[in-house]
């Protein structure tokens, strides 16, 4: 009889889907600002609030901008790695302190070091906004054009910096360096 | 050494596990009896061996033995004691141990209650425990050994998730998965039934008490777990239909239609298929639970440790299990036959029309829960499911539900006289619309919900009181009504408790969610607030130092009338090892209301952001959990229970022992 096979169905045709959902990572947030023009900002910096810091001013580099935060504590984890991307020189990391106190933030690289070639301060998170912010940590790749051509969602791992960041950075400087 | 001795116990007790999982199988089907006997010392064996790795990872955690990864990431020096036991679960590696420590538990339990039961019987659900078994220590072992050491070894670790470090933490996993587990029980029974090819109502009688008991662990844990999230998480809400929540919610909506059906089949043979098939599925829901947890399929808050290699193995040992049983349902289920036929109007009618809403809605959980992930596999962009779709699911399925709960005790088997259950109830449904038409308006506001949620409640309560006073009104003899009540059996007294306590439930629920008020507010010390008639006045906050944490408490004065009541002290702690963030709540819980302070972010020069909510009736919710619990734990006093399990073992007795004269035989077995 057909009908007792009904179940055994369904658990496969549910089997097949979480087999499939398996391979996908469920934190991968598509953004709707992938290949869109960067939103522009001029926010004052961190170290020094009389200067300030706009995606304008890095027109013609690749770089990086990194959301963070002292109260954040995936940071914390993410931290220790972005030095040694800092340090590979491969790409300029800059941060975007994002909805901290000024006196934390300071504290905060002041005990685990600064990776960052600047930060910029959004008090109130409005910036954060135009950028889609999901959560901190959150890292940008902006081309030479100010176009965003990844983001990602939660702290960059050394795994995702060589497969991901790594080649697309090397990529978009190659294309620069033709063009 | 300690690590290492859990380790080689686990190790052992997958052996044993291995054994007790094949052989008494084998041997129930061919006839080899020193096969079969050795189901129940494998299994206890397992279970002492399972017991003394949960210890020894116990005593990693107690003695701050941080050379041990599991103990490194999840404790700390400073933690308190009770928690750094209840850390012992609080990971992935050991909530998987906890798993198998419950699940050998209810192993050994088995062998220990079911003397009386046919030794094949017990040798395969043994077995199909032993499968259960094996799969999850060699999970452990492959994937997740919580016995991992770590070098170099920290100086401390890194504390145990502060959202964990709660009393309701330190029992809401055991209760939980002693539920959960508890349902592998009845899975067993209905695997052995299908393979023995023998499913009647003995074997119906046999399963429920531990499909009850099981079930009153979950309801109890699923409750614990959302009054941790209400007293903890700092949102005063009770239930957030998150991936988690809802893995526990499948397998009670299930065992709940499986506690219906088994009855159906115990006293009238009937919905034989069916009550396998939902035994399978309640604890299928149950695997598949801990796979959407463990695995990271879904994101969710409660998603502790996710790790998609794990996944895999989950997977691939749910198709095996589930897939396996579902294989042998569709081979076996046709031979079970279909029972005895019923009418249209019919407690069997009702019960199953009960039964259907219930795996209608478990089913409509599991097609939210998993609509994400189904959606992404198809390549059709990223969704979450929230609240508003379980919400508009769930009250249309459960409104009828509940009102045949009313209907479904007062009809007779196999045939019911409508007509005559008009008649019978027609006063019991009046007063419940007209008392919940009226009652909103005492609270203030007339909503159409709220007079549907308190008419059901009503409607439960008042044609329960019919029921009884037909029930005193048909036992005869002359007997007082006091003796009469108490000549009612306790399976009918668990049943009507338990929906009792789903009245209770459903009164919480409509009363705070039609009568909650909220305030979400910033506050300067001395500040003021109203809500629900009470004013709550904001003293500013102190520094408090914690043995792992240092906080902001508040306080706030409460009046009412201009009389102070209570004096409210909400924290906002920093636990200093991870830095993390936490509020707690601090809540003034009376019968009726509940007060509820939580401070939010601190704004500047001593104001914070504070939210004060007014929740009528919430501790209800729990309250009828409780009560739901309370009546499962009543209808398993029943005698019968006892006196067949007696029967059974004098049956046996007298197969065993030829030389007892049958004629003994008989008198001892008619005693009763």
């Amino acid at each position: 009889m057909l009908r007792y096979l009904v179940p055994l169905g369904l658990f496969l045709v549910l089997v097949v889907f979480l087999a499939i959902g398996l391979g996908r990572d469920p934190h991968v947030i598509p953004s709707a600002l992938i290949n869109k023009a960067a939103p522009t900002f001029r926010l004052p910096q961190l170290k020094d609030p009389a200067k300030t810091f706009s995606a304008e001013d890095m027109r013609g580099k690749v770089w990086i901008l990194n959301v963070w935060a002292s109260w954040c504590v995936a940071c914390r984890d993410e931290h220790p790695w972005l030095f040694e991307y800092a340090r590979s020189g491969a790409v300029p990391i800059y941060g975007l302190n994002y909805k901290d106190q000024r006196e934390d933030a300071l504290a905060w690289l002041g005990e685990l070091g600064d990776p960052y070639v600047l930060s910029a301060v959004d008090l109130d998170g409005r910036v954060a906004i135009d950028y889609g912010v999901y959560g901190a940590p959150e890292s940008y790749v902006i081309d030479q054009n100010g176009t965003i051509r990844l983001k990602h969602v939660g702290p960059l791992t050394p795994d995702i910096w060589s497969q991901k960041v790594l080649p697309l950075v090397q990529d978009l400087n190659r294309q620069g360096v033709t063009k | 050494m300690i690590p290492e001795i859990g380790q080689f116990a686990l190790t052992i007790a997958l052996l044993l596990a291995l054994t007790q999982a094949t052989l008494p199988l084998i041997g129930a089907s061919r006839g080899h009896r020193t096969w079969i006997a050795l189901a129940v010392p494998t299994g206890q064996a397992q279970f002492v061996f399972v017991a003394i790795a949960f210890g020894c990872l116990a005593y990693s955690f107690i003695t701050n033995d941080f050379s041990v990864l599991n103990v490194a990431t999840n404790s700390n020096s400073q933690l308190p004691l009770h928690y750094r036991l209840a850390a012992t679960w609080g990971s992935h590696e050991g909530s998987l141990l906890l798993w198998a420590l419950m699940l050998a538990l209810w192993t050994a339990a088995v062998s220990l209650f079911s003397r009386h039961l046919p030794e094949e019987m017990v040798a395969r659900v043994l077995s199909v425990m032993g499968i259960i078994s094996v799969g999850f220590l060699l999970f452990m072992l492959l994937t997740s050994n919580p016995f991992t050491r770590l070098f170099p070894v920290p100086i401390d670790g890194r504390d145990l998730n502060p959202l964990l470090q709660d009393p309701g933490m330190v029992v809401h996993p055991p209760m939980l998965y002693m539920g959960y587990v508890g349902f592998s029980v009845a899975f067993a029974f209905a695997i052995a039934a299908l393979i023995g090819g023998r499913l009647d109502a003995t074997w119906a009688r046999w399963s429920r008490p531990w499909t009850t008991v099981a079930w009153m662990f979950l309801t109890c844990g699923i409750a614990l777990g959302s009054f941790w999230a209400y007293y903890e998480l700092g949102w005063g809400g009770w239930w957030f239909w998150d991936p988690v929540e809802n893995a526990s919610f499948m397998p009670w909506l299930i065992g709940t239609a499986l506690i219906h059906s088994l009855a159906v089949t115990e006293k009238r043979g009937g919905f034989k298929s069916w009550t396998v098939l939902l035994a399978i599925s309640a604890f299928s829901l149950s695997l598949l639970g801990t796979f959407l947890v463990r695995s990271g399929v879904l994101t969710s808050v409660h998603t502790f440790a996710a790790d998609p290699k794990r996944g895999v193995f989950i997977l691939a040992f749910l198709v095996l299990v589930i897939g396996g049983s579902l294989v042998l349902y569709a081979w076996r289920a046709k031979q079970v036959g279909l029972g005895g036929k019923f009418e249209v109007v019919s407690r069997e009618s009702f019960l199953l029309s009960n039964n259907v809403l219930l795996a209608v809605a478990a089913g409509s959980v599991l097609l939210g829960t998993l609509y994400p992930l189904i959606v992404d596999a198809l390549g059709m962009g990223k969704l979450s499911v929230g609240p508003p779709y379980f919400n508009l699911v769930f009250v249309p399925l459960m409104a009828p539900a509940i009102f045949l709960m009313g209907i479904g005790p007062l009809a007779r088997w196999k045939k019911a006289s409508l007509p005559d259950l008009v008649t019978r109830l027609r006063w019991a449904f009046v007063i419940s619309v007209l008392s919940a038409l009226a009652l909103p308006f005492v609270f203030g506001q007339w909503q159409a919900l709220v007079s549907l949620g308190l008419m059901l409640a009503i409607w439960i309560v008042t044609s329960a009181v019919v029921n009884l006073r037909e029930r005193v009104r048909v036992t005869s003899g002359q007997l007082t009504t006091f003796q009469k009540l108490r000549m009612q059996s306790r399976s009918y007294y668990g049943m009507q408790l338990a929906h009792l306590g789903v009245a209770v439930f459903v009164v919480g629920v409509t009363m705070v969610t039609g009568y909650q008020l909220e305030q979400d507010v910033r506050m300067q010390p001395g500040d003021t607030v109203n809500a629900g008639g009470y004013e709550f006045k904001f003293n500013g906050t102190t520094n408090v130092v914690g043995p792992n944490y240092q906080a902001a408490r508040a306080e706030i004065i409460v009046s009412r009338n201009g009389t102070e009541i209570e004096r409210m002290h909400p924290e906002k702690r920093n636990y200093t090892a991870r830095g993390d963030v936490m509020t707690e709540t601090a809540i003034d819980s009376g019968l009726f209301r509940d007060l509820y302070v939580s401070l939010g972010e601190p704004v500047s020069g001593g104001a914070w952001s504070v939210r004060v909510y007014y929740k009528p009736f919430v501790g209800w919710i729990w309250g009828g959990a409780l009560l739901m619990a309370l009546g499962g734990g009543v209808a398993l006093t029943d005698r019968r229970y006892a006196l067949a399990a007696r029967k059974e073992r004098e049956a046996r007795a007298v197969v065993k022992t030829p030389e007892v004269p049958a004629a003994v035989a008989a008198s001892v077995q008619m005693e009763p």
